[in-house]
Formats: structure tokens, C-alpha cells, sequence
């Protein structure tokens, strides 16, 4: 009727909205701003730590690693703020907010390393701990981090490499789902090594299933003596399996990453092996190591890595490992 | 005012009757698009090996049938003037909608898909009133729809499932039927095609159809093309653009059923970025951004490259990372010419 009125009280609504918003955002701030030496035994009711990854929303993967690190909150009675960003901008405008709400420690994941090092070293300088996770092997020290937990891209795919070419492969492509990750190239760079043979790289845009699938496809029927598919997260290898009989292609196919359909496929024998590098422990070890250096001033590592993974899930421990997937930790 | 329909209704030239059967042609939307789809197919065909195989058809088809199913009805919605920007996210809504009710609370395979239908006819229907009554530009109100259908996708299933994707669906009873109906192949030709390419044949023929033969046709192009006079004459003009959201979502839950079933799982991220190439195929396709000008084959033309494209270029063994940008040029050519034509169109008249 009155469109003015009707106009005003919208612009009302989403006022109110964004205010509620906004003081949701800035709740951090309520956690009293401790920065006490890290070797005393502290209060531990009140930490806060706060987990920063570089995920995309809705990513399996670091589901888990949320899954871990919020377990291991509940486990050690401290608060965890978990937040991501896929875009290293947006990531360290993330760890710049954790370190200017005082929280008592940091796990980052470093996909982007150059994108991060100024707000994570202002983290460090702040005296916030900081442990990566994941990806940041060859920088954690650099940056002045206590450790890192994760897995080597390099180790993990060599080690996928080698497993392949001893089950005869030497025509593969590996499948990259995710654009400018730096970590997921690593690892297939890592797999060709491993292998010896020929190895190539193919993108997929992981959103759309049927262009994932039909990539495969079109890639096992341009050259049909690839004998091995590589994927990287195990959506992509399910569809994987369904490319390859679609293009009556005999292709060997391993993964990077379970699922509860990767296990029942490995289970019946049509991917050969997965790769887990447990990012339930990356999200639980990394709050534990922050854990250990407030109360008692612990470093873990000792000035090393902590690798989480490679860990292989073949035919013979898939049946024990799919009941821990389907609860969404493994 | 009564441009727009003056171009592309072929029924009014009689009083354009010195101009040759080639410029009628030409100034037809979608010509455009067939020129550069058959391009694309020769260039292809001679350069790759697999590419015009029976196999490489079949698979390329499909690639551009899915994304064809939901061009048309963006395409369509475009030539009224408006756009849908949670066309893609809608997909995998979806598809989590029927594999939650599935897998999780064990409703039936066709229950399930019926009630994530009305769920998502139900968001088109919000998306097309909320567009009408309160006159915003669709870009933001479907902004908003976009936004919340991801974060929804996201964060409810995580708490009924507290997994991010659906895992198990192959092993629903009736699985087998349904994936009969939406996701099997027929043998023709040699070629194994997709049931998605039949159900985007129907679109297609249903959508040309609709524009063509009805009034409800009319009425699209006279909304789109010229807003308050449409009204004047008496077109419902809110009627028609809440049905054109509709069928948006309608099509978006048919490619949603179609991806769960083909592939057995979907996952929250599902769709997102889709609706960019849903639009991209439609202006590709002869669709005008402002509305008025657009057919239904234009679109799914625009897929067709799309899916020509995209496969083209692995059969062709080039790096598919430059797949985004070829895309982007071919936007940018699409609408050069487009607007090309349209002005000498405009002129000759």
C-alpha cells in the first residue's frame, strides 16, 4: 500500500540484521586478553584458540580437521574458534582478527604461504603461538611457528607414485579438482617422481559433477593407454570409477582422501588404494600442541615436523576404517 | 518500444518483405550461436582423433546437456528480464534434498524426490514473488537466495548428517529404477547417450514451444521488451515472471535429480559457480541482458559450446586450465556480434 513505509521498515529488518552480525562477530573479544610467559602452568578454562584454514565451504577434508580440532577442545576443556577462507586475503584479514581479539593460540593452515607470512608473523610477534597445520612444511619454521603437523606433499606422493608403478602403471594422469592450490600440483609433481613413468595433469572443477566425470572420460578415451588414474579427494575418485568403466577403460585408480564411498569401493576392488593423511589428527594434534605449550610450556616436535600421514587404506583395513569414516572423523 | 518482438517474431515480417531470407536469418538470436557451435564441432572434429568418435559425442553431449536443462529456462528468464543467480546453487540443493530424505530417514526413492520438487519449486515461487511485489532488481533478491541456499546446504546437512556429502545412495531401494529414468544410456548410433540429453531435448522443445506457439510466449518477450506498456495492455506481467522463477527452479531440481542419480552422491558445494555458466550460455546463446530478445534453442546452443569446449580441449591433450578463459572470449565474441546484428538489423529496417 505505502511503499515508502514498506521500504523503511526492510531497510529496518536488514539494519537489525547486520547489527546482530556484527556483534556475533565481535564475541572473541569477551575471552580476557591474556598474555602471560608461555613456561607458567595458567588457568586453562579460560583459552581460546582459534583455528584458521584456508577450506573452501562444505570441504570433506577439513570437515574432519574441524571435527579433530573441536574434539580435542571438548577433550581439554578450552574454547575453539574455527574459521576459513579460501582466498589468502580473506585468510589473513581471518588470523589479523584472531590476534587483534587476543586469542591464547593460533593453528593456521599455510596453502598460500606468501599470502599469510605478514599476519602470521604479526602473530608470532604479538606472542601468540602459532602451529601450522597441513600445508606449510617449508615455511613453519621460517615464520617462527612451535611446529607443523601434516603431511609432506612430497612424501605422501612419492609414496602414491611408488605404490602405483609396483602395481604396474606407467601411463598416468593425476586429476587436480582444485585451482592454484599449490599443495595438490606438489603432489602430483611428488606421485610422477614416484612413479617413474608418464604422468599427466588434468583440472576439474570439483562443483560440477558432470564435468568432473566427463573429463575423466574424455581424457581415458584421447589416450587409451592410460593403465592409472591419480585423484586427489575422494568424490573425485568415485567418479573416477564410473569415467573409467564408461570408457571401458582397465585404468588402476588410487586416492588422496577417504570416504565412506571410497572404502566401500575399495572394499569391492574398484580403487586400489587410498591415501589418508588423517586430518582428524592435524585439527586434534594442532589444539594439543598449542595445549601443551600453555599449561606446562611444551614444545612438541622438537623443532621437526609432526607428520600426520601418509597412512595407506587398502582392501585388506578398509572394513575397520569405514566405521570411523561414516561418523565423518576418518 | 515494440523492437525487441519485431527482431526476433519471424510472424511479423511480412512487413519487412524486401529484405533477403539471409538477413532474416541473421537476425535471428540464436544464428549466431549455430555459426560458432558448428565452428567449434568442425575445428574440433579435424584436430582431435576422438573428438566426432561415437564415444566422444556421446560423452560431450552430456557434458553440455545438464548444463543445456537449466540455460533454457535462464535463458527464457532473461528475455522477460530478469536473471535467477541460485540456478546453480538449486542444483545441489536439490540433490541434497532427496539424498538426505534417502539415505538418512529412509523415505522412499519417488517421495523423496517429490518433496525436494515441491521444496524447490517452493524457492522459485519466494524468489518470484519477492522479485515482483517488491520491484528489486532479481540480481539482488536472487543474490540473497544464492547466498542462503549455499549456507543452508552447508550447514544443515552437517547437522542432520554430520558429513558434508551424500555417501551411500546407490544402495537406496529403487535406486535402479530411478537411475532407469534419469540416468541410463541408450544405444544409438553406436553412441551410448545419456538419458540427460533426451530430458534436454524436452526442455528445449517445450521451452521453443511455449515462446513460439502460445500466448504465454508472447507475453515473456512483451515483459521483457517493454515492461509498462505490457502492463497497459493487460499482460499479468507478475504471473508470468513468478512462473518463469518456477520453472528456473523446476529445471534446477531436474538437474539436481538427474547429477544425484548419475553419480550417487552429491555434496554441499554442489552447483556453486554454475549459475555464471548458465548465463554465460544464454547471452552466448542470443539472449539480451535487458530482456526482450532470447529464444530457447539459443541457450542450449550456448551449452552446446560450452560442452564442446570443455571436452574439446582435453581430446585435444591442451593444458584445461585455459578453459575459463576461452570461455570468456567466447562471451565477449557472442555479444560483439550479437549486438553487431542487432544494430544492422535495426538499421536496414
Amino acid at each position: 500500500m505505502r511503499p515508502q513505509a514498506r521500504r523503511l521498515s526492510v531497510l529496518g529488518v536488514v539494519i537489525a540484521f547486520a547489527v546482530a552480525l556484527l556483534s556475533a562477530c565481535s564475541l572473541p573479544d569477551d575471552t580476557t586478553p591474556s598474555l602471560a610467559a608461555p613456561a607458567q602452568p595458567r588457568d586453562v578454562g579460560n583459552l581460546t584458540f582459534a583455528v584458521i584454514t584456508h577450506a573452501s565451504a562444505g570441504d570433506e577434508f577439513w570437515d574432519r580437521v574441524q571435527s579433530g580440532a573441536r574434539q580435542a577442545g571438548s577433550d581439554y576443556g578450552v574454547t575453539v574458534q574455527y574459521s576459513s577462507s579460501p582466498d589468502p586475503g580473506q585468510q589473513s584479514l581471518l588470523v589479523d582478527q584472531a590476534v587483534a581479539s587476543h586469542v591464547d593460540g593460533l593453528v593456521v593452515s599455510l596453502a598460500n604461504p606468501d599470502g599469510l607470512e605478514t599476519s602470521v608473523r604479526a602473530a608470532v610477534a604479538a606472542g601468540i603461538p602459532v602451529v601450522t597445520i597441513n600445508s606449510g612444511l617449508d615455511v613453519w619454521k621460517k615464520f617462527g611457528a612451535i611446529t607443523h603437523i601434516g603431511q609432506s606433499e612430497s612424501i605422501a606422493g612419492k609414496a602414491a607414485g611408488e605404490r602405483l608403478k609396483a602395481e604396474g602403471a606407467t601411463n598416468a594422469i593425476c586429476v587436480i579438482h582444485e585451482a592454484g592450490n599449490v599443495g595438490l600440483e606438489q603432489r602430483c609433481a611428488a606421485a610422477a617422481q614416484g612413479m617413474g613413468g608418464r604422468m599427466r595433469n588434468v583440472q576439474v572443477d570439483v562443483t560440477n559433477p558432470t564435468a568432473v566425470a566427463s573429463t575423466i572420460k574424455a581424457s581415458l578415451q584421447h589416450d587409451p593407454t592410460i593403465d592409472a588414474v591419480l585423484t586427489l579427494q575422494g568424490a573425485v575418485a568415485v567418479q573416477a570409477v564410473q569415467a573409467a568403466r564408461e570408457a571401458y577403460s582397465r585404468a588402476t585408480i588410487a586416492t588422496f582422501d577417504l570416504s565412506t564411498d571410497v572404502l566401500k569401493d575399495i572394499i569391492a576392488g574398484r580403487i586400489s588404494f587410498a591415501i589418508d593423511q588423517q586430518p582428524y589428527v592435524q585439527g586434534y594434534l594442532g589444539i594439543t600442541a598449542l595445549y601443551l605449550h600453555a599449561i606446562n610450556g611444551n614444545d612438541i616436535g622438537g623443532g621437526e615436523p609432526i607428520y600426520s600421514g601418509p597412512s595407506f587404506v587398502t582392501k585388506d583395513n578398509a572394513q575397520q576404517v569405514l566405521q570411523y569414516a561414516a561418523r565423518g572423523t576418518r | 518500444m515494440s523492437d525487441g518482438a519485431v527482431v526476433t517474431r519471424p510472424t511479423t515480417d511480412e512487413r519487412l518483405t524486401p529484405t533477403s531470407w539471409v538477413t532474416r536469418l541473421l537476425r535471428r538470436p540464436a544464428v549466431s550461436a549455430g555459426i560458432a557451435a558448428l565452428v567449434i564441432f568442425v575445428f574440433f572434429s579435424v584436430t582431435t582423433q576422438s573428438f566426432a568418435s561415437s564415444a566422444g559425442i556421446a560423452t560431450w553431449l552430456e557434458s553440455a546437456a545438464t548444463i543445456g536443462i537449466m540455460a533454457v529456462p535462464v535463458g527464457l528468464l532473461m528475455t522477460a528480464g530478469e536473471f535467477d543467480l541460485s540456478a546453480g546453487v538449486m542444483v545441489g540443493f536439490s540433490g541434497l534434498v532427496t539424498g538426505v530424505l534417502t539415505t538418512h530417514y529412509g523415505v522412499n526413492v519417488w517421495l523423496s524426490m517429490a518433496l525436494s520438487a515441491v521444496a524447490c519449486l517452493a524457492v522459485g515461487v519466494l524468489n518470484g514473488m519477492l522479485v515482483t511485489r517488491t520491484r528489486l532488481p532479481s540480481f539482488i533478491v536472487t543474490l540473497g537466495t544464492f547466498f542462503v541456499l549455499q549456507g543452508v546446504n552447508l550447514a544443515l546437512l552437517k547437522a542432520i548428517i554430520g558429513q558434508v556429502s551424500i555417501q551411500g545412495m546407490n544402495r537406496v531401494p529403487g535406486f535402479r529404477d530411478v537411475q532407469w529414468l534419469l540416468a541410463s544410456r541408450t544405444s544409438i548410433f553406436g553412441m551410448q547417450v545419456q538419458a540427460s540429453v533426451w530430458w534436454w531435448v524436452a526442455v528445449v522443445a517445450l521451452g521453443t514451444w511455449v515462446l513460439t506457439r502460445t500466448r504465454y510466449g508472447n507475453w515473456i518477450y512483451a515483459v521483457g521488451g517493454a515492461f509498462e506498456s505490457a502492463r497497459e495492455v493487460g499482460v499479468p506481467v507478475k504471473r508470468t515472471k513468478v512462473a518463469l522463477f518456477t520453472a528456473t527452479a523446476g529445471c534446477g531440481w531436474l538437474v539436481g535429480q538427474i547429477s544425484l542419480f548419475r553419480f550417487g552422491t552429491a555434496q554441499s558445494s554442489s552447483g556453486i559457480g554454475l549459475e555464471l555458466i548458465f548465463i554465460i550460455c544464454a547471452v552466448v546463446g542470443g539472449c539480451v541482458m535487458t530482456g526482450g530478445v532470447g529464444s530457447a534453442i539459443g541457450p542450449a546452443l550456448g551449452a552446446l559450446i560450452y560442452g564442446m569446449a570443455n571436452l574439446g580441449i582435453v581430446y585435444a591433450g591442451w593444458d584445461n586450465n585455459w578453459l575459463k578463459a576461452f570461455l570468456g572470449v567466447m562471451l565477449l565474441l557472442a555479444v560483439l556480434l550479437n549486438n553487431y546484428i542487432r544494430e544492422r538489423a535495426e538499421g536496414l529496417r
